[in-house]
C-alpha cells in the first residue's frame, strides 16, 4: 500500500541558498508560481475586452471581484475597502492553491501548516498593527468586554487575550487540517481501489468520486472561511466590537 | 507527517512571501483596476440611463399637461366664439325684425292717414252734395230757393240726428 503522506513531501527542484537560509525552489514553490500566474493570466484574459455586457469568462472574473468586495463591505464596512486588494489576493491565492491541489499528481500548497500559518500570521500581525495605528492604546479595550461584572474581569481579560493570540493558530490549522485530511483520505481510498481489485474496487471508486466532489466544495469553502475570518478580524481591529 | 519537518519550512515561507507579494502587486496594479473600472463604468451607465429615463418621463408628463391645457383653452375659445356668433346673429335678427316692424307700422300709419284724409274729403263732399240736393228738392217742392245758411244749418242738424 503506498504511503498516503507521500503526496505532501517537499522536493527541492532547484536548491538555492539565500543569506544562509534554504530558499530552494521546491515543488510547493512551483505550484505557488503556477497559481499566481494562473490567477493573473485568467483575470487579464477574462478582462481583455472589458465589455459592458460581460461574456462568460469576464463574468466569472467580475463574480470573484464582487464576491470578495461584498464580503469586505458587509463584514468590515466601506472603510474596510482600503484593504480589499489584500483580501482579494488572499482569497484568490488560497482558492487557487486549494483547487490546484484537486488535480491529480499536483501538490497542495495549503496542506502545509507552515504556509497556512505564515498566511494567518500575516493577517494577524497586519490586523493588530491596523488596530494599534487606528486606536493607539485604546485598542486594549478590545480585551475588556462591556457589561462584565468587575470580579470576573481579570479572568475574562485573560480569556480574551488568549483567544486573540490563538487566532492565527486556529485560522491556519483549520485550512491545513481540512486540506491534509481530505487529500489523505482520497489517497487512502485510491489505494483501496487498487487493493480491492476489479470486483471490489468499484465501491471505493464510487466513494472517491463523491468525496472528490465534497473536496472541491471544501476547497472553495475553506478559501471563503479564510477570507471571511480575515474580514471579521479586520472589522474587530477597525471598530473594536 | 512531512509537514512537520522544520527543514522544509524556510523555502516554503520564502517562496510564499515572494509569490504572494508578486501576486498582490499584480492584483493591485493589473487585475483589480481592470475589473473595477468595468464595474464602475457599468454602474455609472445604469445610473445615467435611469436618470435619462426619469427625465424623459418628466418631459412626457409636462408635454401631456401642456397639451391638456391647450385643449381646454381651445375648447373654451371655441365655446366663446359660438356664443359670440349666436349673440351677433340674434342682434342682427332683432334689428331686422325691429326695422321691419317699424316699416310696417309706418306704412299702416300712412295708410290710416290717407284713409282719414279721404274720409274727411268725402264727408266734406257729402255735406256739399246734401246741401245741393236739399236746395234742389226744396226748390222743386215749394219753388223757392232757400238761403244757403239755412240749408247748411239744416243739413248739419239732419246729419247729426
Amino acid at each position: 500500500m503506498p504511503d498516503p503522506m507521500h503526496q505532501f513531501e517537499i522536493q527541492r527542484i532547484v536548491p538555492l541558498d539565500l543569506f544562509g537560509f534554504d530558499a530552494s525552489f521546491t515543488n510547493a514553490a512551483l505550484f505557488m508560481v503556477i497559481g499566481a500566474v494562473l490567477i493573473t493570466v485568467f483575470i487579464v484574459f477574462a478582462m481583455r475586452k472589458a465589455e459592458m455586457v460581460p461574456n462568460r469568462t469576464q463574468s466569472v472574473a467580475e463574480l470573484a471581484y464582487t464576491f470578495v468586495a461584498n464580503m469586505v463591505r458587509d463584514n468590515v464596512g466601506t472603510d474596510g475597502m482600503k484593504y480589499f486588494p489584500f483580501i482579494f489576493t488572499l482569497f484568490m491565492f488560497v482558492l487557487t492553491m486549494n483547487m490546484l491541489g484537486m488535480m491529480p499528481y499536483s501538490f497542495t500548497v495549503t496542506s502545509h501548516i507552515i504556509v497556512t500559518f505564515a498566511l494567518a500570521l500575516m493577517v494577524f500581525i497586519g490586523v493588530t498593527i491596523i488596530g494599534f495605528v487606528k486606536h493607539g492604546a485604546h485598542f486594549f479595550s478590545f480585551f475588556v468586554p462591556k457589561g462584565v461584572p468587575f470580579i470576573l474581569l481579570p479572568l475574562i481579560v485573560v480569556v480574551e487575550v488568549i483567544s486573540y493570540l490563538t487566532r492565527p493558530l486556529s485560522l491556519s490549522v483549520r485550512l491545513f487540517a481540512n486540506m491534509t485530511a481530505g487529500h489523505t483520505l482520497l489517497k487512502v481510498f485510491g489505494a483501496f481501489v487498487v487493493a480491492m481489485g476489479v470486483l471490489g474496487g468499484w465501491a471505493a471508486l464510487a466513494f472517491m468520486v463523491a468525496f472528490t466532489g465534497l473536496e472541491i466544495l471544501v476547497a472553495f469553502l475553506q478559501a471563503y472561511v479564510f477570507a471571511i475570518l480575515t474580514c471579521i478580524y479586520l472589522n474587530d481591529a477597525l471598530h473594536l466590537h | 507527517m512531512p509537514q512537520l519537518n522544520p527543514l522544509d519550512w524556510a523555502p516554503q515561507v520564502i517562496w510564499l512571501l515572494i509569490t504572494f507579494g508578486v501576486l498582490y502587486l499584480l492584483m493591485v496594479w493589473v487585475a483589480i483596476p481592470r475589473i473595477g473600472t468595468v464595474i464602475d463604468r457599468r454602474a455609472a451607465k445604469i445610473a445615467a440611463d435611469l436618470e435619462a429615463a426619469e427625465t424623459n418621463k418628466r418631459t412626457t408628463e409636462e408635454a401631456i399637461a401642456k397639451y391638456e391645457q391647450a385643449l381646454a383653452e381651445a375648447k373654451q375659445k371655441a365655446h366663446a366664439i359660438v356664443e359670440e356668433g349666436r349673440a351677433k346673429l340674434k342682434a342682427e335678427t332683432d334689428a331686422e325684425r325691429a326695422k321691419l316692424r317699424k316699416e310696417l307700422a309706418d306704412k299702416s300709419a300712412e295708410a290710416a292717414a290717407r284713409i282719414e284724409k279721404a274720409k274727411t274729403s268725402a264727408m266734406k263732399d257729402v255735406n256739399a252734395v246734401a246741401t245741393e240736393a236739399a236746395a234742389d228738392i226744396v226748390k222743386q217742392l215749394i219753388g223757392v230757393a232757400p238761403s244757403k245758411a239755412d240749408l247748411e244749418k239744416a243739413v248739419t242738424a239732419a246729419r247729426k240726428a
